[in-house]
C-alpha cells in the first residue's frame, strides 16, 4: 500500500487503529466511526493529530458537530463501485467546509482518480504499480471538464 | 441542432484515447474484467450474447445527415451491414470486435458523436420528444436542455458510480411523447413562476418499468429553467447516498422513491436543493440563449409556396393518402409538416436498418428536411422539416427503400427489444413474435381500420420493449425451460401513464399471436365510433378481452 498525496508519493504517518488495539500518545491516529464515539471525551484535549474513518454507510452528517477535532477524514470504498464516499466527500468539503487531509481507502484505483480529486480527496491509498506514474497519465488523459464541483 | 465547440471536440477525441488506453491494458491483463466492465459501459461496450455489443448516444435523438451517413459507414465496415434503433434513442451494433471499438470511436467523434454513457450504473444518455423544436403543441425546444443536461451529466465526478443506471427525458409537450413519467426523472417544460411567463419545469421522479414498474410523481411542479442542474444535482445527491446498493433489482430511485415515501423524499431533495440553489450551478442566461440559438428554427419558406400540390398528390393517390393520415404530423410552421419513416415494415424487425437504407435516409434528409434526422423512442425515425410540397416525392422514395410503411402508431408499429436473439438477459425470443403479429395484417387498410394500436414485446421482465405501458402488452418469460408469453392490457406511456394488467395465464408463441389475433377482433366487435383499442378497453374494462381470450369463466 501506498499514499498519493497531490499525486505525489507521500509518506504516512498516520496510524490506523484497528479493533480494540489501544490509542498511542502523541501519534496522529485513525480511529473509525464507533470507536470514536466510544472515546471522543476520553480524547479531549489529546495532544496529537486525530483522524476518523467512515464507512460507506456512515454520512458525514454524523461527524459534522466534531469536526474542528479532526485533521483527516478517510472515506472508505469498500468496492470501487460503491460511489457514495464521491458525495461524501463534496459534503465535507463544500458544505462542511472541511479542510484537512481527506482520504479515499479501500478499493481506490487509477480510473477514479481524477473523480475522487474533483470531488475533495487530495489523498489516496492506492496498491499496487506505479502509482505517481498512473496518476501523472490518468491526470492527462481528460482535460475539460462539463460541470462545477468544489474544485 | 448543436454544433460542437472546441473543447467538445477534444473531449471526444480524449476520450477515445483514453478508452483506447484502457482496452490495450485490459487486453495486457493490467485490468481484471471487473475493472474493465464499468470502464467498458461508460463507453456504451456490453458483452451480449454472442459478441460485444457498441451502443452509440443519438443525444435527445436528433442526428444530422452526415452522421447518420458514418453510422452507415460503421455498419458496413465493422459490424454485419446494419444498425438498431432502440428505444432510448440510441443505435446499437450488434457484432463488432473489441479491438475495433477505439476505431469505431474514433471514427464517431470525427462526426462529433460518441457512445459515452450510453450504459453503466451513471447518468445515461438524455432522452426528448422526437417532434421537439417543430411540433405545434410545444411551450419550447425540450433539446435545449437536453444538451445542458448532457453536459452537465457527462463524466460527473459524483455520479459516476450511482447504486444503478439513471434515465432523464425531457418533454416540450403536454402530449408527452418521450414518456417523461416512465423515467427515473422526467422534466416537462411548462411556463410559470411569478408572471407565469417564466420557462421551467415540472418534476417528476420515480418512473421506470423492468420488473417493478412504477409511473413516476411530482416532486415539484415548478423549477426555474436557472435552476434547472441544481435541482436535478439535488436529486441525485439523496439518491446516490441513499439509494439501495444491497440488491441491484431494488436500487433504482423508484424503489427509493417508494420506500422512503413521496413527501419525506421530496423534503429531502428540497433540503439539500436550497444548499445547492444559488450556487455555481445557475444556469447563466447567456450559456442557455448560446445553445438556444443552435436549436434556431432554420429558414422556411412561406405557407402558400411550401404547400403546393400537396392536397392534388393526396387525392390521386390513396396509399400516399394513407401514409399522410398516419405518419405525417402537424408542424409549428404553416406548409411544413413532420414526416415519420417507419423502420417496422410488415414481418420485419423493429428499429433495424440496413447501411444502404441509412445512406439514404441521410441523402433524403438532405433533400428534403434540411439535413436533420430524428430518432424516436418508438424505434423510428423522423424528418422534422419537411415541406408540404415534398412530401409526395420524399414517399416516393422511401417507398423505393422499403421505408414507406403507413403503419406509424398502428398494429404493425410494434416496439420490441432484441430478446433471445440477441440478449444475455433474455428469456425469450421478442423479434419473431414481433414479426409474426406485424404479419397478422398485411392489409395496411384494415391496420387503419383497426386504428391506434401500441404493441409493445419484452424478452424478459426488465422490460426493455416497454411491454408493461402497451395498450397489448407482451412479455416473454422462461418456464419451465419453455418460451411463455404473458399478455397485459391498458398501458400507456403518455400523458395519461397506466401499467397494464396481465389478463391471465401465458401462451406459448403461436398461442399468444392467436391471443391478439382475438384481442383485436372483439374490439372490433364491441368498439363504439371512434374509439381506439385503448379508449375501447377503459369504457368496457378487461373482462369482454378476457372472456375472448380464455372462454368464459
Amino acid at each position: 500500500m501506498a499514499l498519493l498525496r497531490n499525486g505525489r508519493l507521500a509518506d504516512d504517518p498516520w496510524i490506523q487503529i484497528s479493533g480494540e488495539s489501544p490509542v498511542p500518545e502523541g501519534e496522529p491516529v485513525i480511529l473509525d466511526y464507533e470507536r470514536w464515539l466510544e472515546e471522543k471525551d476520553r480524547l479531549d484535549g489529546r495532544n496529537a493529530p486525530l483522524g476518523v474513518r467512515l464507512a460507506s454507510d456512515q454520512p458525514p452528517s454524523l461527524i459534522a458537530d466534531d469536526l474542528a477535532r479532526f485533521s483527516l477524514v478517510a472515506l472508505e470504498f469498500p468496492k470501487f463501485a460503491d460511489g457514495r464516499a464521491y458525495s461524501y466527500a463534496r459534503l465535507l468539503r463544500e458544505r462542511l467546509g472541511f479542510a484537512g487531509e481527506l482520504r479515499a481507502v479501500g478499493n481506490v484505483l487509477r480510473d477514479q482518480f481524477v473523480f475522487m480529486e474533483r470531488c475533495g480527496f487530495d489523498a489516496l491509498e492506492v496498491h499496487g504499480g506505479d502509482p505517481e506514474a498512473a496518476y501523472a497519465a490518468a491526470k492527462g488523459e481528460i482535460t475539460h471538464q462539463y460541470q462545477p464541483t468544489g474544485d | 441542432m448543436y454544433q460542437y465547440r472546441d473543447i467538445d471536440r477534444d473531449f471526444v477525441r480524449q476520450r477515445v484515447e483514453q478508452f483506447r488506453d484502457q482496452v490495450r491494458r485490459r487486453l495486457d491483463g493490467d485490468l481484471s474484467e471487473d475493472e474493465f466492465k464499468p470502464l467498458r459501459l461508460m463507453n456504451g461496450v456490453y458483452l451480449q450474447l454472442h459478441a460485444y455489443m457498441l451502443r452509440v448516444a443519438i443525444p435527445y435523438g436528433t442526428l444530422s445527415s452526415d452522421q447518420m451517413r458514418r453510422l452507415a459507414h460503421i455498419a458496413r465496415r465493422y459490424d454485419k451491414g446494419f444498425g438498431h434503433f432502440t428505444t432510448r434513442q440510441n443505435v446499437q451494433f450488434n457484432w463488432p470486435k473489441l479491438i475495433d471499438i477505439p476505431d469505431i470511436l474514433g471514427e464517431l467523434a470525427d462526426v462529433d458523436m460518441h457512445a459515452i454513457q450510453t450504459s453503466g450504473n451513471c447518468i445515461r444518455n438524455v432522452t426528448a420528444d422526437h417532434f421537439a423544436g417543430v411540433a405545434a403543441d410545444e411551450v419550447d425546444d425540450p433539446r435545449i436542455y437536453g444538451e445542458i443536461i448532457r453536459q452537465w451529466s457527462t463524466l460527473h465526478p459524483e455520479f459516476t458510480f450511482l447504486p444503478r443506471k439513471f434515465k432523464i427525458a425531457v418533454t416540450g409537450s403536454p402530449a408527452d411523447r418521450a414518456a417523461t413519467r416512465f423515467h427515473d426523472i422526467g422534466l416537462i417544460l411548462r411556463k410559470g413562476g411569478e408572471s407565469g411567463d417564466r420557462i421551467g419545469f415540472e418534476v417528476v421522479v420515480g418512473g421506470g418499468q423492468g420488473r417493478t414498474p412504477m409511473v413516476a410523481k411530482t416532486i415539484r411542479d415548478f423549477v426555474p429553467e436557472q435552476d434547472m442542474l441544481s435541482y436535478l444535482e439535488a436529486i441525485l445527491r439523496v439518491y446516490n447516498m441513499l439509494g439501495r446498493r444491497d440488491n441491484k433489482y431494488k436500487a433504482r430511485i423508484k424503489i427509493l422513491l417508494h420506500e422512503t415515501g413521496v413527501e419525506k423524499f421530496t423534503q429531502l431533495v428540497e433540503d439539500e436543493w436550497r444548499h445547492i440553489k444559488d450556487g455555481p450551478l445557475v444556469l447563466p442566461v447567456d450559456t442557455v440563449a448560446a445553445i438556444r440559438a443552435d436549436f434556431a428554427l432554420p429558414p422556411y419558406q412561406d405557407a402558400a409556396a411550401a404547400s403546393d400540390g400537396f392536397e392534388p398528390a393526396r387525392v390521386a393517390n390513396p396509399d400516399f393518402d394513407l401514409w399522410v393520415t398516419r405518419n405525417v404530423h402537424a408542424h409549428k410552421q404553416p406548409g411544413y409538416a413532420i414526416a415519420t419513416v417507419s423502420l417496422k415494415p410488415v414481418g420485419g424487425i423493429p428499429g433495424d436498418a440496413t447501411a444502404e437504407q441509412m445512406d439514404a435516409v441521410a441523402d433524403l434528409a438532405d433533400r428534403f428536411s434540411l439535413g436533420e434526422i430524428r430518432v424516436s423512442h418508438e424505434q423510428n425515425l423522423v424528418f422534422a422539416h419537411v415541406r408540404r410540397a415534398d412530401l409526395f416525392a420524399l414517399w416516393q422514395a422511401l417507398q423505393a427503400i422499403g421505408l414507406a410503411t403507413a403503419n406509424e402508431g398502428l398494429v404493425s408499429d410494434i416496439i420490441a427489444c432484441p430478446g433471445l436473439d440477441y440478449c444475455a438477459l433474455a428469456n425469450a425470443r421478442s423479434i419473431p413474435v414481433s414479426q409474426r403479429i406485424s404479419s397478422l395484417f398485411d392489409d395496411m387498410r384494415k391496420q387503419h381500420d383497426i386504428g391506434e394500436l401500441k404493441i409493445k414485446i419484452s424478452g424478459c421482465i426488465n422490460a426493455c420493449g416497454h411491454h408493461h405501458v402497451g395498450h397489448i402488452g407482451i412479455l416473454g418469460v422462461d418456464r419451465r425451460g419453455t418460451e411463455n408469453y404473458q399478455i397485459t392490457l391498458g398501458g400507456d406511456a403518455g400523458p395519461d401513464a397506466n401499467i397494464g394488467t396481465i389478463i391471465g395465464p401465458g401462451f406459448d408463441d403461436d398461442g399468444v399471436v392467436a391471443a391478439v389475433k382475438t384481442l383485436i377482433h372483439r374490439y372490433l366487435d364491441i368498439r363504439d365510433d371512434g374509439e381506439r383499442f385503448i379508449d375501447t378497453f377503459r369504457r368496457a374494462g378487461v373482462r369482454p378481452f378476457k372472456e375472448a381470450v380464455y372462454g368464459s369463466a
